[in-house]
């Protein structure tokens, strides 16, 4: 059974069928990377172009090793050592790459939309690997998937969203693909750091995390971005861990504990403590092998599907 | 030359006019009014504009002719040839040029370029120099210079001080500021604030960013008892607020685009930057409050905010694409449909925001349909239905969201300063 779409923009809108689909062939691939040789045929003779035009290390990396995995040739292509600092626009860019005949393409930009926009000029299949404060799908569906992998399923869970929700990608990935496959989804943050109209997308939102921790099967805490605009929307780091930071003291308050995942790099002593960070009830590098696997899935049924 | 116009309706609620009949135009000017017997006037040029309104010519009071120094975007005359083509005879040319208008060369500039034109073309002085919102530009000079009012348009004026001075400065001129409404620490955004920028993951800009400055300005034009006009409102307080201004007796006046009243911010959906404009399209119960406010006159003119920019510039990523539509070619066309046709605004009231009113608050004649008088007329079909091909515009630029949209209503022709503009072609008359 094919997916029912193309292009991987974002988690809005994709059925249930489809991320189960992504999430069932994850399980196959998760299998294959336990193997000596980690590698197979799938995708021999495509070509993926990873196009980063914001730095990031983790998902070029995880994208990159999915695609050699899979025996697809692959090309970084990444905004410093790129022609758009000389000037060439992004549809020109594109156009560029496309033109020495890719097949797929893995995207991520500062700003929300671009993936829409290489629909538009491009061919080939585009992979949303973050844009903006918009989505970032993989990373959602590799944060189901370390879910269902913990409690089976997703159907009916509670699951909240910690930290900047505004200016996260992660966020919105979450929010949508985990109400398509059945859980309740909720938001944790200081209400400077929660977008405007937020419950209008059927979320709850927690402005105490001992609520969010009491309430909630899950939480998916998020970096606090001390390098972007996190700055202006809370007084200080000091009191953002003082009052949102997860540690085992707070955890210890409630006999039930929440499953902590992280999409990282972690701020140690931030978002979570060291105790919690390397604790009982974390799965953040779960999530990084898994990560490799959900992506594989996801180039190789977009890539078999012509 | 000799024009015969036969059996349009003249319509112009300052002169209670509201007939159909004939007009005798003779180098430019309204000779006669009345049943006119054309075999009188074998070397007369004769339309038959039957079914057809003939108003005082429509004004456009808010549009970037981006000349000087973005004649890639627009000139003078490409957007003097954008406003005929929509059924404009005159506008107000914003000071955002580079270099900005804050001296009086420029002024003298744009207005030389359009002197032989049938388009009257008003440039607006800025209000601080560069507009910078920190030193007074000359505005007296640059209304001697011929400069009708005075804007940082792009951005308010950026503090109550100086706006205080300016205002106060420009009173003895009974000259009027155009403000941009929007508070600058909310600014920066690049769409509305709501649950569609929520969903979209893009930085936006809330009503209230207008709000503050609409609530700023009006309070200190009641302090100074000066006057302030509020382009491109937006917001429904804002108009709210203007609403509760005008009861008071405050001068202020204000403009709407026809995005603001045809279209939302759901538009925005699909990232296409046609639809990333400042103010930015707002929510569906702002679009009701524009409407209500043009029935009830606390918005008394429509103006495109006329904003063009070239295929590259807009063909970007959202964030980094510029803000603005072009709207001179469409104007006329989405007035009639979603406000003549929806029957929320009579033929006269049109006429009056189209008109009337933009050449009052900016201190300019209005033209008067009378025998002796300049022909400056805008001849429309209030029913006729086409589409928007943006192949076809006579801007230099295309930004525009409204291409392949069905309209009803279209401008048939123009007449001003002895010329006349019909059928894609400008003549002498």
């Amino acid at each position: 059974m094919p997916l029912t779409t193309k292009h991987l923009l974002g988690l809005e809108g994709v059925t249930r069928e489809d991320i189960q689909l992504i999430l069932d062939t994850a399980t196959t691939f998760r299998e294959v990377l336990e193997r000596p040789i980690k590698k197979v045929p799938t995708l021999k003779g495509k070509t993926v172009v990873n196009l980063f035009f914001e730095n990031s290390t983790r998902t070029r990396i995880s994208f990159e090793l999915a695609q050699k995995r899979l025996s697809a040739d692959t090309v970084n292509f990444s905004a410093s050592q790129s022609s758009t600092k000389k000037g060439e626009t992004l549809k020109d860019t594109v156009r560029n790459i496309e033109a020495m005949k890719v097949d797929m393409i893995v995207v991520r930009h500062e700003s929300a939309g671009v993936p829409n926009f290489l629909t538009q000029i491009s061919k080939a299949n585009i992979i949303n690997a973050g844009d903006g404060a918009h989505e970032h799908p993989t990373q959602g569906l590799l944060d189901m998937y370390s879910i269902r992998e913990k409690y089976g399923k997703l159907e009916g869970l509670k699951v909240c969203i910690v930290g900047d929700i505004t200016h996260s990608r992660v966020a919105l990935s979450n929010i949508y693909g985990l109400k398509t496959m059945g859980a309740k989804v909720s938001v944790c943050g200081p209400a400077s750091m929660i977008p405007w109209d937020i419950e209008k997308l059927g979320v709850k939102v927690f402005s105490r995390i001992d609520d969010a921790i009491a309430e909630n099967d899950v939480l998916n805490v998020l970096r606090i971005q001390l390098e972007r605009k996190a700055g202006a929307s809370i007084p200080s780091i000091r009191e953002y861990h003082n009052f949102f930071g997860i540690t085992r003291e707070r955890l210890e308050k409630h006999s039930k504990k929440p499953l902590i995942l992280h999409p990282g790099p972690i701020n140690r002593g931030v978002e979570l403590s060291s105790e919690v960070a390397d604790g009982p009830y974390q799965v953040i590098l779960d999530q990084v092998t898994n990560g490799v696997a959900v992506r594989m899935a996801v180039l190789y049924l977009l890539g078999t599907m012509n | 030359m000799q024009i015969i116009i036969k059996n349009v309706n003249l319509i112009n609620p300052q002169q209670k006019l509201n007939k159909k009949t004939d007009l005798l135009i003779e180098s430019g000017i309204i000779i006669r009014i009345g049943d006119i017997d054309i075999s009188g006037y074998s070397d007369a040029e004769v339309y038959d504009f039957n079914g057809k309104y003939c108003a005082p010519g429509f004004y456009d009071m808010h549009v970037h002719l981006r000349e000087p120094g973005r004649e890639d975007k627009e000139t003078v005359i490409s957007g003097c040839n954008a406003a005929a083509a929509g059924g404009f005879t005159g506008v107000a040319a914003m000071p955002n040029t580079t270099p900005a208008a804050d001296n009086a060369e420029t002024i003298r500039f744009v207005k030389e370029k359009a002197q032989n034109h049938l388009v009257d073309v008003d440039p607006v002085g800025a209000v601080t120099m560069e507009r910078k919102g920190e030193s007074l530009a000359p505005m007296l000079e640059l209304s001697e210079a011929g400069a009708v009012a005075f804007s940082d348009d792009g951005t308010a004026v950026k503090s109550a001080g100086i706006l205080r001075k300016a205002m106060e400065y420009t009173k003895m001129i009974n000259g009027v500021i155009l403000e941009h409404c929007e508070e600058e620490s909310l600014a920066g955004g690049a769409m509305n604030e709501s649950e569609v920028s929520t969903h979209l993951g893009l930085p936006s800009i809330p009503t209230i960013a207008e709000d503050l400055i609409v609530n700023r300005d009006i309070i200190l034009a009641e302090y100074l008892d000066s006057r302030i006009h509020i382009s491109h409102i937006s917001s429904k307080n804002a108009v709210d607020m203007v609403r509760q201004a005008k009861k008071k007796g405050i001068k202020v006046t204000a403009e709407v685009a026809p995005h603001h009243f045809s279209l939302t911010d759901e538009s925005v959906k699909g990232y296409d930057t046609n639809y990333k404009m400042n103010p930015p399209l707002r929510q569906q119960k702002d679009l009701d409050a524009m409407i209500e406010g043009l029935k009830d006159g606390t918005i008394d003119c429509i103006a495109s905010d006329h904003a063009p920019h070239t295929i590259e510039e807009k063909e970007v990523e959202f964030i980094y694409a510029p803000n603005g539509i072009i709207g001179l070619e469409t104007q006329l066309g989405l007035v009639l449909t979603e406000l003549y046709h929806k029957k929320h605004l009579s033929l006269e009231q049109i006429v009056e925001k189209l008109s009337i009113n933009p050449r009052k608050v900016l201190g300019l004649k209005v033209p008067i349909i009378k025998e002796g008088e300049l022909a400056n007329l805008s001849i429309f079909d209030a029913d006729a239905e086409w589409t928007v091909d943006i192949k076809k515009f006579k801007s230099r630029s295309i930004n525009s969201p409204y291409g392949g949209k069905k309209l009803k209503g279209k401008p048939v022709a123009v007449i001003n300063k002895a010329k006349m503009f019909t059928n894609g072609e400008m003549k002498s008359i």
